[in-house]
Order: C-alpha cells, then sequence, then structure tokens
C-alpha cells in the first residue's frame, strides 16, 4: 500500500551505529587522558583553573535555567534572554559606581549587594516579562519560527540599547566583593568573590525545583507547558502563568548579571549575546526544560571554557574557546538533542 | 487585422476593468504625495517624470496582454541598466536626500543577489537559516585565494587581470572564481546541512548559527592552522585582484580588461552585479516552478504531509540548503572582489541577521518583494541611515525629540530589530507576499511535530 509505504519509510526508527558510541567514548577517554596529563603537568593550574570554571560555570547554569523554562513552557528560544542578562549586568555597573560601593565594607557593603541583588532581578524580570508581552504573547499560534525571529529582533534591540546606554567599550565594574581565602585546595586559595557566587546557585536551583514541583504555580507552569488548551480548560490562566515564567527566568538573569559583573569586574553590549549562546549551549547539552541539567550543562561549560583557556599542556587555547563550545552544541543537537539528562519530549518544565 | 491585434481588442475591457482600482489607488497616493512634495520645494521635472514611469508601469494590467507579463520586468530592468546614467540628473528625495550613488548600488546588488540565496533556504523551503554569513564567508575567502598573492609560493596565471605575470599567487578569471566560489559554497552547505538538515525547525536554526559563528573564528585563527596560513587572520587577504575580461578579449570583442582600471570603473562593477542579480533572479524563480522547488513549498506547509506524499525529505532540504548557499557564495565572491579585499570582521552574526531581514521585510518566498526589501535595507544601511540623520539634525527633528544631535547609525542594528519584530507581528508575510506564504501566516500551518518525522 503507497500510504503505508510512506509511513515506513517516514517513520523508520534510526538505530544510531554502534561505531558512533565507540568514537563518542574513545573520545571521552581522550579528553579524560588529556586532562589527567595537564593534571600532572601542573596540578595547582589545574586547581585554579577548576574554580575558575566552577565559578562561571554556575552563572552560566543561572543563565540557561533561563533559556530552560521559556523553552520548557513555550518551546521557544528566548534569544533576548542574554541581553536581558547584559543590561541587568550594566545596571549593576551603573549602580555600584553611583553609591561608591568601593568605599563601603563590611554588613554594609553586604547590605547593599542585597539590595543590588533585588533591584538588578527586578529590573531583569520587568524587561522579560515585557517582551513576552510586547513580542511573543502575539504570536502564540503563529508559525513556529515567527517568535524565534521576534527574539532576534529583540536581541538586537536589547544590544543597541546596551550599546548607547554604555559606548562600544567595556563598561568596568568597581571590584567590591572581599577577596579573602575560604580554604585552600593544592595550594590554590578559594575566595570569597568566587565561592560568593557556587553559594548563590545551589539554593536558587533548589528554591527553583520547589516552585516547579511542589507549589500550585509550578504545577500551572507544568500544565501549560505539557497541553495549553487543556491547562486553560482546568482554570489555569495561561498568560498570567507564562508571564510568570517570564518573570522568573529574567529574575535568574538579573541575579546572574549581579555575580557576573561583580566577579568579572567587566561588562560590553555583545557580552549577552556571547554568555546568551553559552547558556545556551549549556541549557541543550543539559536537556533543554530540565532545571537541574541546566546547571549541570552551564558547569560542563565552564569548565570547557577554563580548562581550553588555560591549561598548558596542548590546549587550543582561549582563540577556540566560542568554536569549541559552538562545536559541541552542533554536536549534542545532531547526536543527542535530549541532552545528557532531558528526555526525548521536551515539553516537562 | 494581425491576430495580435485582435487578441487586444478581445482583451481590452479586462485590461481596463483590472486597472482601474490601481489607478485609483495611485491617485490616493499620488495626489497628497505630490501635493506635500511642491509645498516643500521638492517637486522637479525628474520626479514627475519618475512619477509618470512608474504609474505606466504600475496601473494598466499588462499580464492580460499577450507578451504582456514581460513588460513590467523588462522596464524594471532597463530602469536598473539605465540607472549609472540617469542618477547624476536625479531630484533629492525628503528625507532621504540623494539618491543611491551608483557604489552603493554595487552593494545593493550584491545583497539582492544574498538575500535571493536566502529565500530559497528561509522563503520557499521554510528553514531558518541563521548562519547564512558562512556562505557569504567561504565565497568572499575563495576569491581571496584564487584571485591574490596569497599564497605567495605558487605563481599560477589563468585569466587573472591586474597583476604582472611574475606576481606569485594564484590569480585565475574572476569569472572562472565566481564559479568556483558557488560551487565550494554549495559543498559547504551540503556539509553542513546533511548531519544537521533532519533537526526541527528552532534547533535547525540554532545549529546553523553555530556554524555562522565559527566560520568567522576559523577565519580569525586561520593564520596558523596547523602551521599553515589559511587565511592571513585578522589582517584579512588584500589586495585581490578586480574583475575583468583580460587583454585578449579587450582588443578582439571590446570587452573591458581590468574593471578598476577603466574609466567607467563603478559602472562596470555595478552592470556586472546587476547581470548576476538577473541571473539570480532567473534562477529562482526557475527553481520555484520546477519539481523541485514544488517539493520545497511542499515541505515547508507540511513536512509530515509532503514526506507522505512521496517528497524525499533530507534530499530536498539538502537542495534548498545548497541552492541557498550557492548563489550566497557568488555573491561574497563578488563582493571580495569589488571591495579588493576579505576579512574576517565582515563574517559576523549580525550580517545574517541583516540578510534574514530583507527577506522577511520583503516577503518571504516573492522574488520582488524580497528584491524590494534588500534594495532598501542595504540601501539604509550604506546610506540612507546616514542621510535620515543629517536630516534630522539639520531640521531640528533630533533637537525637538531628543534636545540634541544624534548620531542614526549607531541604531542601525536596533533599526533592524524593530523592523523584524514589527514585520513579524503585523505583516508576517512582508510588504510584498507571496499569495501563498500569506494564507500560511494567516491561517496558520498545523504541522508542528515535536521531533523531525525520522526521528519516531
Amino acid at each position: 500500500m503507497a500510504t503505508e509505504q510512506a509511513r515506513i519509510r517516514v517513520a523508520r526508527p534510526r538505530h544510531r551505529p554502534d561505531v558512533l558510541n565507540i568514537i563518542g567514548v574513545l573520545f571521552l577517554i581522550a579528553i579524560a587522558l588529556w586532562l589527567i596529563k595537564n593534571f600532572i603537568e601542573a596540578p595547582a593550574d589545574f586547581y585554579n583553573l577548576f574554580l575558575i570554571g566552577l565559578t562561571n560555570g554556575c552563572v552560566y547554569g543561572l543563565v540557561a535555567i533561563g533559556y530552560s523554562l521559556v523553552y520548557g513552557i513555550l518551546e521557544l528560544i528566548n534569544f533576548a534572554h542574554g541581553d536581558v542578562f547584559m543590561l541587568g549586568g550594566m545596571l549593576v555597573a551603573t549602580m555600584t559606581t553611583s553609591w561608591a560601593l568601593t568605599n563601603k565594607s563590611g554588613i554594609v557593603l553586604w547590605l547593599f549587594i542585597l539590595l543590588m541583588l533585588l533591584i538588578a532581578m527586578a529590573f531583569c524580570a520587568t524587561i522579560n516579562t515585557t517582551i513576552e508581552i510586547v513580542a511573543y504573547r502575539r504570536l502564540r499560534n503563529a508559525p513556529r519560527l515567527a517568535p524565534l525571529i521576534t527574539a532576534i529582533g529583540m536581541s538586537f534591540i536589547l544590544q543597541n540599547i546596551g550599546l548607547v546606554w554604555k559606548g562600544a567599550r567595556p563598561t568596568s565594574v568597581p571590584d567590591i566583593l572581599p577577596h579573602g581565602t575560604v580554604f585552600t585546595i593544592g595550594g590554590v586559595p578559594y575566595t570569597w568573590n568566587r565561592l560568593i557566587v557556587v553559594l548563590f546557585t545551589i539554593p536558587v536551583l533548589l528554591a527553583l525545583m520547589w516552585l516547579v514541583q511542589r507549589t500550585r504555580h509550578g504545577k500551572a507552569m507544568r500544565a501549560t507547558a505539557q497541553d495549553r488548551d487543556a491547562a486553560a480548560m482546568m482554570g489555569i490562566s495561561v498568560n498570567r502563568t507564562i508571564s510568570f515564567t517570564f518573570f522568573i527566568a529574567g529574575s535568574l538573569a538579573g541575579a546572574a548579571a549581579l555575580l557576573y559583573a561583580l566577579y568579572i569586574t567587566n561588562i560590553r553590549y555583545t557580552e549577552g549575546f556571547r554568555v546568551g549562546l553559552i547558556a545556551f549551549t549549556a541549557a541543550v547539552l543539559g536537556g533543554i526544560g530540565n532545571l537541574p541539567g541546566a546547571v549541570l550543562g552551564g558547569l560542563v561549560i565552564g569548565f570547557v571554557e577554563s580548562f581550553n583557556n588555560g591549561l598548558g599542556w596542548h590546549a587550543p587555547g582561549s582563540d577556540w574557546t566560542q568554536s569549541i563550545i559552538f562545536a559541541i552544541l552542533i554536536l549534542i543537537l545532531v547526536f543527542r538533542p535530549e541532552g545528557l539528562l532531558g528526555e526525548r519530549t521536551p515539553e516537562g518544565v | 487585422m494581425a491576430p495580435g491585434m485582435q487578441a487586444v481588442r478581445d482583451r481590452a475591457p479586462a485590461l481596463k476593468r483590472q486597472s482601474m482600482p490601481r489607478a485609483k489607488r495611485a491617485a490616493i497616493v499620488g495626489i497628497p504625495a505630490f501635493f506635500v512634495l511642491a509645498i516643500t520645494g521638492s517637486a522637479s521635472l525628474g520626479l514627475i517624470v519618475a512619477a509618470l514611469i512608474f504609474f505606466a508601469l504600475y496601473i494598466p494590467a499588462w499580464d492580460v496582454l499577450p507578451l504582456g507579463k514581460w513588460i513590467v520586468p523588462l522596464g524594471v530592468i532597463l530602469i536598473a541598466v539605465l540607472y549609472p546614467v540617469y542618477q547624476p540628473n536625479l531630484f533629492d528625495v525628503l528625507i532621504f536626500g540623494n539618491f543611491p550613488s551608483v557604489d552603493t548600488g554595487v552593494t545593493m546588488m550584491i545583497f539582492i543577489m544574498m538575500a535571493l540565496g536566502l529565500n530559497i533556504v528561509v522563503g520557499y523551503a521554510g528553514l531558518l537559516d541563521l548562519g547564512y554569513v558562512a556562505f557569504y564567508a567561504m565565497g568572499a575567502y575563495t576569491v581571496a585565494w584564487f584571485a591574490s598573492q596569497h599564497f605567495s609560493n605558487v605563481n599560477v596565471h589563468a585569466g587573472g587581470v591586474g597583476t604582472a605575470p611574475s606576481t606569485p599567487g594564484f590569480h585565475i578569471s574572476i569569472w572562472i572564481v565566481l564559479i568556483i566560489a558557488g560551487v565550494f559554497a554549495t559543498i559547504g552547505g551540503i556539509l553542513i546541512g546533511f548531519p544537521t538538515l533532519r533537526l526541527r525547525g528552532d534547533y535547525l536554526a540554532i545549529v546553523t548559527l553555530g556554524f555562522g559563528e565559527i566560520m568567522p573564528q576559523v577565519a580569525n585563527n586561520g593564520d596558523n592552522l596547523l602551521g599553515h596560513n589559511i587565511t592571513n587572520g585578522p589582517q584579512g587577504i588584500n589586495p585581490i585582484d578586480p574583475p575583468g575580461f583580460g587583454d585578449t578579449l579587450h582588443n578582439a570583442v571590446g570587452l573591458p580588461s581590468d574593471y578598476l582600471s577603466s574609466t567607467n570603473s563603478t559602472r562596470l562593477f555595478y552592470w556586472t552585479a546587476l547581470f548576476l542579480v538577473l541571473f539570480t533572479v532567473f534562477c529562482s524563480a526557475r527553481l520555484r516552478d520546477s519539481r523541485l522547488g514544488r517539493a520545497w513549498i511542499a515541505i515547508r506547509e507540511d513536512e509530515t504531509a509532503a514526506a507522505a506524499m512521496g517528497v524525499p525529505l533530507m534530499r530536498t532540504k539538502t537542495w534548498a540548503y545548497a541552492g541557498g548557499a550557492f548563489f550566497g557564495g557568488v555573491a561574497g565572491a563578488y563582493y571580495g572582489s569589488f571591495k579588493g579585499g576579505t576579512f574576517p570582521g565582515d563574517f559576523y552574526f549580525n550580517i545574517s541577521v541583516f540578510i534574514l531581514c530583507m527577506v522577511i521585510l520583503g516577503g518571504m518566498g516573492n522574488i520582488w518583494g524580497v528584491i524590494v526589501g534588500a534594495a532598501f535595507l542595504s540601501y539604509l544601511n550604506q546610506e540612507g541611515l546616514a542621510n535620515i540623520g543629517a536630516w534630522m539634525n539639520k531640521n531640528g527633528v533630533s533637537d525637538f525629540f531628543f534636545g540634541k544631535d544624534i548620531d542614526v547609525p549607531l541604531y542601525t542594528s536596533g533599526i533592524f530589530g524593530i523592523i523584524l519584530v514589527l514585520t513579524m507581528l503585523f505583516r508576517p508575510e512582508g510588504l510584498i507576499p507571496s499569495e501563498r506564504r500569506k494564507a500560511e501566516f494567516r491561517e496558520g500551518v498545523h504541522d508542528q511535530p515535536l521531533y523531525d518525522v525520522t526521528h519516531e
């Protein structure tokens, strides 16, 4: 039967040849050997890079959660997310400078940082929610590519705002985080300004998982993600739930922006696009729509970046970091689109 | 009476009937516009002639006449061909200022070509490609390799112009290099497309974006690729040989031997670019109406149904990619030759989005629309925004709104972003849509499988 034949041709299950798996395993073994060799050559460097990777990875993870949340509920890649993050970083730069936080210390400083955190989160959440209302809401039922194109458009608009706001050069952020040593591994001190990033990410992830899995809002989010129409029939306000998701995603971007700006101590208008793509790669790597996966992906990317930039023995070097990250993105999408922790259906938040 | 005249007589009522609404529309827009222009002192003889020519092409429903469907395209081609001749005598447009210079015209033509190439991928086959700049880069580097002194340890001259026979490097005739560039880009497109095209729409977009971002980095770091200098790194490769036909053809049939050294060099660049655009238009139109083109449209509208009807998905999509890549490569090669250099800084993501913006604004899938969109946006990018900014600053518009003079070109990316958003929100089918695409956007296409069908 003609239709039957066509169906068979279309629905043929893809058996990945075992060769691919073997190549993948060999590749991972090669990377492990490379890391071990580097560790033996210069252990102190290795520890240092590990800590840098961990810190950056946490920031990427926080941004990646934003992509994952939005993708989970709308199946939309919110291209503008990275640029929301960038604007948050610029706001932090402005606040740190104008409040002269370099002169403050102790509990006052921490209170100011907390205040900045809240302001940055509120700022980014507002931008993100506004973007959803302006650019995505009308296109809920449009062809899939339409909201993706408006997302790119919004990303360009936000980048331009950043460019006009702070100019084309990187804006430096005063270094206000304390640099005291918390503990030392392998002769490398782990300082407060790095630890604070990790200390922030883990509770946020746990709180978010609690929110999504245990609360009514979370239930509404999961229901909307699974089936928007059915959720609406069950009395869930779909628009409000989606706005809420964008709000959460935006506030995470704001928090990440604060940590990034204070830790890296500079921000540029193109940074949002760069970090956004890295974080999106992290989200895909971990399994898009999966919250712990996003953080795990962020950590992996953070390690890839720091080891590649810094290791002394046969590392491709920072010229190639972006290419390697994009190559990972492409390979993951082609060979394992469900990511490390995800399932085949990208509908669960 | 000749049979042709008889046919015209027969169709005269139809001609009149179909022309009336257009005449009304033209009057509704044209008469107030004329008064505005007359009051602001911009009405000139050139303007009136231009308006008459436009209305002569627009108002009568030429296509009801025998051979009539050729009148409008031929008229437009004639206007385009003669542009360098009458351009110095043109009037100033309100706000926009001068008409684009012929030099800008060349850039516009090259971007039209790229937009038409991207239109094959995005407009016909419905695959969002965010890394189209990769093909442009491939073309530009091909011409940089085969028509410059970059490979100084070889000395191959095969029709290249503008260099002495003793100059080292490959110096191959630009016309051959254009074809090589197209073929290279096509191969690149197939290589990129083959593993990725089975991905669903937005994942495909991201993968192409990834390739598009890797490309400039490879170009940037290619001065020491495993010990070889492939791309000369951030300095780029220049000078690149100009186009030309060489002395033999020059002496035999009078074709220009070297564009750069001839007296009307810009015009030659312009006419060649125009020829390339016409070639692209011809190929686009023929491809669209071919079996392959109809398969692309079927995939765009409903992938599952198309597969069920026996359209081989992967092969068809790969051909779309290859076709788009070909024109991107040729355009990139010509641009490299026109600018006389290839630099890695020209191949970033914003160019991909810029070209995408042209396709979307003009009308995905419609050749006229894409040409208009590409011409307008590349004009804005080259001259228009600066002109508008100068006008705003001069006439106090900037003072009124912003309290100071503003640098309009600074807002280029934001303006393109706004164009993308507004077009998608309010007129997703573009300014000049194809009827079919319009229906898809208005009524929606209910084809959103979670994964590409081959996954299930």
